[in-house]
């Protein structure tokens, strides 16, 4: 167990460092700091000097991969990929455009990113097991086939729809709700309500249908036969049977989500004000801060990466049959 | 020549879409094999009615492509000048509803623009809603303007009946006489849902897209249909205009990368080895990124590049064009590893079978084996791949628009009309016509296709035929 978790770690590492070169190739390589420095500063008349300026300020007046210049180690050290890219791995993710230190954003700004995504993640997960075992309960009826129908339809809405919706009816409109904004502590409580129960309802469509199959697939298994035959009631065997079986595949596709939670939702934060890892995102991509970008995508593969470990992790831990070597 | 053709990139790859799915249908149409999970696509009601309103999303698209520029009025013969302004078949055939432009917001149907201003009369000048310079013009009072709609849209769903009527006894009378059955025993077939193909959906879709083509020509030639935006264009207009925007988006996506995902999942699952190990870590790095991130980045460095290169592209359409091809590459390449992982555990399954082991016996080189014993036997789940993606991606490009890493702003897309009038809902009165317009379209072409894609993998997916 500890031997294979190790070796996970161990596989982990090639792969960020894939991630690395393709995003320093991608922001370095393809565009050098003089595009990026021309797109920030305005594209038309540009001084060399305001773009040598923007390169000493953001600290990327270095050679890319060989400083010939400097002597010994420093070589290597005194590049743009050493203290860009290379530092990633020790998470100094260095300083945004706006000059704030972009771990110290991060680590402030987990907070009500989970305060949003962790309500959604486990009330979605709930409403969806929900409906999907009321449509296989009544399944082959007219009420299995409209819910289906109505789940194609819940998935054919574009999810802005769902957000816009929602804040004006329900926050401008009938002021039941803030439509913005968050606080710490139980006062924040008015301001998670709407995100959350707008992302719960965008996401049943999908969620219901994909847990439905699920279930449906399990239910025409020979052991649910044998329940059946044994004399046990439909309802037994759904919860006790299909339901457990279920659990499987639903657990395990859920478990790698739960890491990439810490990096919120974009669209959600961005539109409801939450001062997150989403909004911090959104906001990087459009004001062009590429360090903040950088840093966030080495940070989203990390936490993939640790997510498919622990899904690894749980396969063995709700299915005996699967053992790690 | 009055006008000049231009072929833009996304409208060459089109039209190789279309032909190439043209050459698809003739040799699928050849192969009994291969025209049996077709024929129960065409025998579930769902996916007919969807197909069908996909198609009218499809022609739309393409009038859409077929692009020109016109000749200016004042230049020579022998030195012809054309317009900078790039124009399509749907532009000429939608006709007035391009340039009829208002000052500002107007409501759907309305005859006054929605803002007040100051307007002279008799040398009086006074504070009111401005009358429409198009919108209602023909009218001579508020009074006339319900029942002038009532009277149009009743001529337009008359037009719209008496056609699909006709239509319906035309087909009625050609199958009728193509089955050798009498009209009036074909006609108690087609009630009863007997035909053996979806007749009454068919005909009850058709009805209904005709009823409504009819009142919205007849409303659409004296009103603004959905209002007006916020620089006075028509929002019907630029909705439909924007139906081009999302198939491009839904289809190119996923054809630029299917080669990259068939040749390496396959390879991956064939060969394994090494071949296996350095693919599986190619899309596992891919994978790893946070897919709206790397499109992002992405995005951002064409953006770069198109703004330093800015020689390259004669005129905006066709900058527009390029950054529209550049985001279904990078899309393409954040999803295909999906399809690939499929294809390489199927390919993985399929390389052990027997009828293989013997075709390596025999000496069959890989790439034989390949082509004729693994592809098709994996076209099925590409074919599941293209239309389940097809309504995700038309989504995406609106969350993207907004992200603000989507299309050109000066493209007509849904998610630029959503991105555009958003903020607009908490004007008062609300100004919801754009967004109820953009939703409304989205939804109509993702709902078709995600019910086609449904009957599509309910008839290709052998797993699927137990569970009915």
């Amino acid at each position: 167990m500890l031997a294979y978790l190790l070796r996970r770690l161990l596989y982990a590492i090639p792969i960020l460092i894939g991630v690395n070169l393709l995003t320093f190739a991608l922001f370095f390589v393809v565009n050098t700091p003089d595009d990026m420095a021309r797109l920030q500063l305005g594209a038309k008349h540009v001084t060399p000097e305001a773009i040598g300026r923007w390169k000493v300020e953001h600290g990327y007046d270095k050679p890319l991969l060989l400083n010939s210049a400097a002597e010994g180690s420093a070589q290597f050290t005194d590049t743009i990929f050493f203290q860009h890219s290379a530092a990633m791995f020790a998470f100094e993710f260095g300083k945004g455009d706006d000059g704030r230190d972009i771990g110290n954003e991060i680590k402030k700004r987990m907070g009500p990113s989970l305060a949003i995504a962790l309500p959604v993640f486990v009330i979605g997960l709930l409403v969806n097991i929900t409906f999907a075992l009321l449509m296989v309960f009544f399944r082959a009826t007219y009420l299995d086939l409209w819910g289906v129908v109505g789940c194609v339809v819940l998935m054919s809405i574009s999810g802005l729809f769902y957000i816009i919706a929602g804040q004006y009816f329900i926050a401008s409109l009938w002021k039941l709700l803030p439509i913005s904004g968050f606080s710490g502590g139980i006062d924040g409580l008015p301001f998670i309500l709407l995100p959350v129960l707008v992302s719960v309802v965008a996401g049943i469509g999908g969620g219901a249908r994909w847990y439905r199959t699920i279930f449906i697939e399990e239910i025409g298994k020979d052991y649910v036969r044998t329940a059946r035959s044994k004399g046990l009631s439909e309802v037994r065997v759904l919860f006790r049977h299909v339901l457990k079986n279920g659990m499987i595949p639903i657990l395990t596709g859920a478990v790698v989500v739960i890491p990439t939670l810490f990096m919120g939702s974009l669209i959600t934060e961005s539109f409801f004000g939450i001062p997150g890892l989403g909004s911090y995102t959104i906001d990087a991509i459009q004001a062009q801060d590429f360090a903040v970008v950088r840093a966030m995508v080495f940070l989203g593969s990390v936490l993939y990466i640790v997510g498919l470990i622990l899904t690894d992790l749980s396969y063995s831990w709700v299915d005996p049959r699967v053992r790690l070597q | 020549m009055n006008i000049q053709p231009v072929i833009l990139w996304t409208d060459a790859l089109i039209f190789a879409l279309l032909v190439g799915v043209l050459v698809l249908a003739w040799g699928i149409s050849r192969h009994e094999h291969l025209r049996a999970p077709w024929g129960v696509v065409a025998r579930r009601p769902m996916a007919m009615g969807a197909a069908l309103v996909l198609s009218v999303f499809v022609v739309i698209g393409l009038l859409d492509s077929l692009h020109y520029r016109e000749k200016l009025a004042g230049s020579q013969a022998d030195k012809p000048h054309y317009s900078v302004e790039v124009l399509s078949a749907f532009d000429a055939l939608v006709g007035t509803l391009r340039t009829q432009h208002e000052k500002t917001y107007s409501a759907p149907l309305a005859m006054q623009l929605y803002a007040k201003e100051f307007v002279e009369h008799d040398g009086v000048t006074r504070r009111e809603y401005p009358r429409l310079q198009f919108g209602g013009a023909h009218l001579d009072d508020a009074a006339s303007r319900m029942p002038d709609i009532t009277r149009r849209s009743a001529v337009g769903l008359a037009q719209g009946l008496a056609l699909s009527l006709l239509l319906f006894g035309v087909l009625a009378g050609w199958q009728a006489h193509r089955t050798q059955v009498s009209l009036g025993e074909w006609l108690a077939r087609w009630g009863e849902g007997r035909l053996g193909w979806p007749g009454r959906t068919v005909v009850g879709v058709l009805t209904l897209l005709l009823l409504l083509a009819g009142v919205l020509v007849h409303l659409a030639t004296a009103y603004h249909v959905f209002g007006t935006d916020k620089v006075g264009q028509d929002v019907l207009y630029i909705s439909l205009k924007s139906i081009r925007t999302g198939l491009v988006i839904g289809t190119l996506t996923t054809l630029v990368t299917l080669p990259l995902a068939i040749s390496l999942g396959i390879a991956a699952g064939y060969f394994r080895g090494w071949v296996d190990d350095v693919i599986q870590y190619v899309y596992t790095v891919l994978n790893s990124i946070p897919g709206v991130l790397l499109i992002a980045a992405a995005v951002l460095i064409v953006q770069v590049y198109i703004e330093s290169n800015p020689d390259l592209f004669d005129n905006a359409a066709a900058r527009a064009d390029v950054r529209l091809l550049a985001l279904c590459l990078i899309m393409g390449m954040t999803s295909w590893t999906g399809l690939a992982r499929l294809l390489r555990g199927e390919a993985l399954k399929l390389s052990t079978l027997d009828y293989v082991d013997a075709a390596r016996a025999f000496g069959v080189s890989h790439t034989r084996i390949i082509s004729r014993h693994i592809f098709p036997n994996v076209f099925h789940l590409v074919l599941i791949a293209i239309v389940l993606d097809f309504s995700g991606l038309v989504l995406a490009e609106a969350v993207l628009s907004y992200v603000g890493v989507g299309v050109d702003p000066s493209m007509h897309s849904w998610g630029n009309m959503i991105n555009g009038a958003r903020l607009e809902l908490a004007r008062e009165p609300a100004v919801w016509w754009q967004l109820g317009a953009a939703f409304a379209f989205m939804f109509t072409l993702v709902l078709a296709a995600n019910l086609f894609a449904d009957g599509v993998r309910d008839a290709f997916d052998p797993r699927m035929g137990s569970r009915r």
